[in-house]
């Protein structure tokens, strides 16, 4: 009989298509693992309502899985408590910025108008001369900054509370 | 009506409001004035898009009928569409989007705000999750609402008029009907008229700051709810509905 844990240290080998450097470990998509009615069930929550990532990732988990001989594994997903930039590790905080993407910081309430863009330190030089180019990026959880010092357009992995 | 009966058509309403608003986004891709806003218009598509599915697949589960989000969606004739006739009105120049999007933005953050404490544990699920994209859609739309307004003689005198045509749409967002009379009573969706005070004071300031002016004519249109269309309504369902009506069935 296989072990939760041994499910969970496959699963970190299932990467976020959007962004292939986090496993959907690290990005904390995944909310339950559990045995029941003679399967395996795969609790995930999605990072945005309308991300297209959701179902490359539930085909990637089902197929990790059956490489490892399980084959009647459930993907259920959940809405609620809704996913935050919280849960994504230390680990994937790390993973990001060698990536070239800035990790989330602290933010001001997003209802705020004209607040000013949070300091986000750039990626390559950590400069924190950084400038907000648009709120919105590449997908669905990514903003695009500009660094000031060293001139390099990097994407920040916004902050979601 | 039967509780089962009043939430299906809220749910309805809800995702269809996304659905038709997500599908008049989409269509900007790749003609956005700048390439940012383009990335951005597209952006908040998909989250009302996502937000869609969520509430369509939760209609389809209380009707209980064999249907899914996309039977729904993609299947239905243009009279059992029961979205407000705001959103599905032309994109028109960049003002008007941005102008209906803020009407409707505003609207939808008091909404979800409540409804995330409603009685119904999946609708509180569906709003806490929508509520987040919301916020992030209001500032952007709010911001662009004061940059356009109180911005040059030109953009100032544009996004008026987007104003003044768009206002007469705006009642409808606070429709109800016996449904809502009944899941209000139930404590499953929040009071209409609290969520009008916040969005009344929201688009007053905002408006207040834009140096925009609330038209004094204050007609107002509506239908959507009750599945009676504008004229752009058809045209809109031709474009989101082609594929499945050509090809029956057809999957990515």
């Amino acid at each position: 009989m296989v072990t939760k844990e041994e499910i969970y240290s496959w699963l970190e080998e299932v990467s976020d298509p959007e962004v292939p450097v986090l496993s959907i470990i690290d990005l904390g998509v995944v909310r339950n693992v559990s045995f029941e009615n003679n399967s395996w069930q795969i609790t995930l929550t999605p990072t945005y309502s309308g991300c297209p990532a959701m179902q490359t990732m539930e085909e990637e988990i089902l197929l990790k899985l059956k490489e490892r001989g399980l084959s009647t594994v459930k993907i259920l997903t959940t809405l609620s408590p809704a996913w935050t930039t919280d849960w994504l590790s230390e680990n994937g905080r790390k993973k990001l910025k060698a990536y070239g993407i800035a990790p989330p910081e602290d933010e001001q309430d997003k209802s705020l108008l004209f607040s000013s863009p949070t300091i986000v330190p750039c990626p390559v030089c950590n400069s924190k001369n950084t400038r907000l180019i648009s709120q919105f990026g590449s997908t669905a959880c990514k903003a695009h900054y500009q660094c000031s010092a060293c001139q390099e357009p990097f994407d920040y992995f916004k902050c979601l509370k | 009506m039967t509780k089962n009966e009043a939430l299906f058509n809220y749910t309805l309403r809800l995702g269809d409001d996304s659905l038709i608003l997500g599908q008049r986004l989409a269509e900007w891709c790749g003609h956005g004035p700048i390439l940012e806003e383009d990335i951005a218009i597209t952006n908040i598509s998909l989250d009302l898009i996502g937000q869609a599915t969520n509430l369509l697949n939760y209609a389809a589960l209380i009707e209980n009928k064999d249907r899914n989000a996309d039977n729904i969606a993609f299947l239905r004739l243009e009279k059992e569409y029961c979205n407000i006739l705001l959103v599905e009105q032309l994109n028109g120049d960049f003002g008007d989007t941005m102008m209906r999007q803020f009407l409707f933005d505003a609207f939808r953050k008091p909404l979800f705000e409540m409804l995330q404490f409603s009685k119904d544990k999946q609708l509180a699920a569906i709003a806490e999750k929508s509520l987040k994209e919301t916020k992030y859609h209001l500032k952007h739309s709010s911001e662009w609402i004061i940059r356009l307004g109180d911005g040059t003689e030109e953009s100032h005198q544009r996004v008026q008029n987007s104003l003044t045509n768009l206002w007469r749409y705006t009642d409808e967002l606070f429709f109800t009907d016996e449904s809502d009379t009944l899941l209000g009573e139930l404590g499953i969706i929040p009071d209409f008229s609290k969520i009008k005070e916040v969005w009344s004071a929201n688009v007053t300031a905002v408006f207040e700051q834009a140096t925009l002016q609330i038209p004094a004519n204050n007609w107002q249109f509506e239908g959507g709810r009750k599945g009676r269309h504008s004229e752009h309504m058809g045209y809109l369902l031709a474009e989101l509905q082609y594929m499945q009506r050509a090809y029956p069935n057809m999957e990515w």
